[in-house]
């Protein structure tokens, strides 16, 4: 369960501030796949960021799963990153020079699983996502398809229940893009919830529900069964 | 993530950059080899010169005219020699005898020399470990009870004067009078005095004729007086036997200054090892601030590479690395680092004092003292210079880091 009420997140760049989130209410539900859609600029990577535990909002109210998560330190941050989220970024963000299995097996390392058990445990996870043939293949010697399955096998390799993709399919092409929802739908089909952030309606229109945002704000929820609800 | 893992991942970083991680050492590598080098061989020579001051025997009190309370008299007798004999005097006083310092040309047919000249007891040659002879024999009793007209040579003067004959059995004349030469020394380094070039003659005969210096009440001084203690754990006993028995005789009352000092073998030996011990410690001292240095080279390169790997850094906190997590990551590869390094300058120092001992004769051992204080100090500046770099990496905030271009 997530839920948001009335959540800001204000940036400061020198004398001007930039008010990224201006009171944001947000409600997702376990198990829900989600499209996040909106123009550029308009906070979606900030909500984004906030939802993942890797930034906090500057005022409202965050519950995850019913516990206040608005106001965390660093490392209970890092601690919820670890064990509940699974984040998938646009630009893959992997370890240079480093093979497909430690990639994975990193956030198994944080999360303090011993060796055997951590190498068994991402190689699953690379199955998963059809990598099971690329485990020891480094980011330059995979495609950028495979590149951000390496990506998605690393964010389920700790079996956390909400997946978060910023614009995951932003650069690959529609046909590997394809490939990648594939996964999410699967992810969602096996009881997770996942959000996407998307540009392509073709994206959202695999996901049960869109949320729109402008301007730091929600302003429309639209899933494809009871069609355009405003809020 | 545990201890094993950090330290692998940490070789893994470094290997991935090896020609920089080299550089990075440099400065603990030449720091390490300095101080391991100058500590051993400062070791090196300390030892040696101890065993070669032990050789001289090592209870030896020296007694001699304090210049600064006798009023330019010689102030030591044979009287005090026989006073410092008595048994009852001074129990823990096991041989003494006694010499006469002088100077006098000698000559030997055509050959002469200016050597410095000792009349001494019989005793003297033992006592001063000089009772080893190339040719003939010491001085007897009887040649002191006679004040015979006899000479010991030491090695080099009797190569001096006797260049291409036998010495003993010929004769020096020395101050214009003929002396018998009975015996030369072996060659010895080191002790008290030049022995190597020095000639011996009976304290009586150099009283007598060689020597007319006395003491204040009127009697035929003696330059030195030489004594020996039972054992090493008597030295202090003795020292105080020996000064309070000269005390007595010279007639020193309580508020007086001694007008004779004492000095110990052992007092010498505590002496010098202060000295090379300071000089040691200087030198290491000075070598230690190229570890510093060295340090800062580590602390610099570290920096450089959490910048450069900010985005790493952003990841694994994107994953869950918490703040310790990061900071032991990059805490071990200081330490890493810095700890190769010294290992690497222990080896190149030992190296070293092993070829400059080779060189100059004398061993220098690589005690465990120095290796461990050497690897504890590359170690502590690994901790000391690597922690800033890593803090600096664990408070990255993991978004920022992510946006790091
Ligand atoms: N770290 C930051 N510092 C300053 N401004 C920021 C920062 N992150 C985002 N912004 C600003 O906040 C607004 C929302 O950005 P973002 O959430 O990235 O939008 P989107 O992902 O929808 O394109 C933009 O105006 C952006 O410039
Ligand atoms: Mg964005």
């Amino acid at each position: 369960m997530i839920r948001m009420r009335n959540i800001t997140k204000t940036f400061h760049m020198g004398e001007t501030e930039v008010h990224a989130l201006r009171g944001l209410d947000l409600d997702i539900g376990d198990g829900e796949f989600v499209a996040i859609m909106g123009p550029s600029g308009s906070g979606k990577s900030t909500l984004m960021n906030i939802l993942g535990c890797l930034d906090i909002p500057t005022s409202g109210e965050y519950l995850l799963g019913g516990e206040d998560v608005s106001s965390l330190t660093d490392d209970e941050q890092a601690r919820i990153r670890n064990r509940r989220i699974g984040f998938v970024f646009q630009q893959f963000n992997l370890l240079p020079r480093t093979p497909a299995l430690k990639q994975v097996a990193l956030p198994l390392m944080y999360a303090g699983y011993d060796r055997t058990d951590r190498m068994d445990r991402a190689a699953e996870a690379l199955k998963r996502v059809g990598l099971g043939d690329r485990m020891h293949h480094k980011p330059d010697e995979l495609s950028g398809g495979q590149q951000q399955r390496v990506a998605i096998a690393r964010a389920i390799a700790t079996a956390p229940t909400i997946i978060l993709a910023d614009e995951p399919t932003g650069a690959l092409d529609t046909v590997t893009g394809d490939e990648i929802l594939d996964i999410f739908q699967e992810l969602h089909a096996q009881g997770n919830t996942v959000i996407v952030i998307t540009h392509d309606p073709d994206v959202a229109a695999r996901t049960n529900r869109t949320i729109w945002i402008r301007d730091g704000l929600v302003v429309e929820h639209r899933s494809p069964d009871n069609g355009s609800m405003s809020s | 993530m545990n201890m094993r893992e950090s330290l692998l991942s940490a070789i893994d970083s470094l290997r991935a950059n090896k020609l920089r991680a080299v550089l990075t050492m440099l400065g603990v590598i030449i720091g390490v080899t300095a101080v391991i080098a100058l500590l051993s061989i400062g070791n090196g020579v300390r030892s040696s010169i101890n065993s070669e001051i032990s050789a001289i025997g090592t209870n030896l009190i020296m007694i001699s005219t304090n210049t600064r309370n006798s009023d330019g008299y010689a102030t030591l007798s044979l009287s005090d020699v026989g006073a410092l004999s008595d048994p009852l005097r001074a129990p823990d006083v096991e041989q003494i005898a006694a010499s006469v310092q002088t100077s006098a040309a000698v000559t030997a047919g055509s050959n002469s020399a200016r050597p410095s000249i000792m009349g001494v007891t019989a005793n003297y040659f033992m006592i001063n470990n000089l009772d080893e002879f190339e040719a003939g024999d010491g001085l007897t009793q009887t040649d002191i009870d006679t004040r015979a007209r006899v000479a010991v040579l030491g090695l080099g003067l009797a190569g001096d004067l006797f260049p291409d004959s036998y010495p003993v059995g010929q004769v020096v004349k020395i101050a214009g009078t003929s002396y018998e030469v009975v015996g030369v020394l072996t060659a010895s380094g080191g002790g008290f005095s030049n022995t190597d070039d020095s000639l011996y003659v009976p304290i009586s005969t150099a009283q007598n004729r060689l020597s007319n210096s006395r003491t204040r009440s009127g009697e035929r001084a003696v330059s030195s007086i030489i004594a020996t203690s039972a054992s090493a754990e008597r030295n202090t006993a003795a020292l105080e036997q020996i000064a309070e028995v000269l005390r007595q005789e010279h007639h020193i009352v309580y508020a007086d200054d001694d007008d004779f000092s004492l000095i110990s073998q052992t007092d010498l030996l505590d002496t010098f090892n202060q000295i090379t011990g300071m000089l040691t410690a200087f030198l290491g001292a000075i070598a230690g601030i190229s570890l510093v240095v060295g340090g800062i080279g580590i602390m610099n390169i570290m920096l450089v590479s959490v910048t450069e790997r900010t985005r790493e850094i952003g990841i694994r906190k994107a994953v869950g690395a918490l703040r310790r997590d990061i900071l032991t990551q990059f805490l071990i590869e200081s330490i890493v680092l810095s700890l190769t390094g010294g290992l690497i300058g222990i080896f190149l120092g030992w190296l070293i004092s092993w070829g400059a001992g080779n060189l100059i004769g004398l061993s220098a051992p690589l005690d465990v003292m120095t290796v461990l204080m050497a690897v504890g100090f590359a170690v502590g500046v690994g901790i000391v210079f690597g922690l800033y770099p890593a803090w600096r990496a664990a408070g990255l905030r993991p978004i920022e880091a992510l946006r790091y271009e």
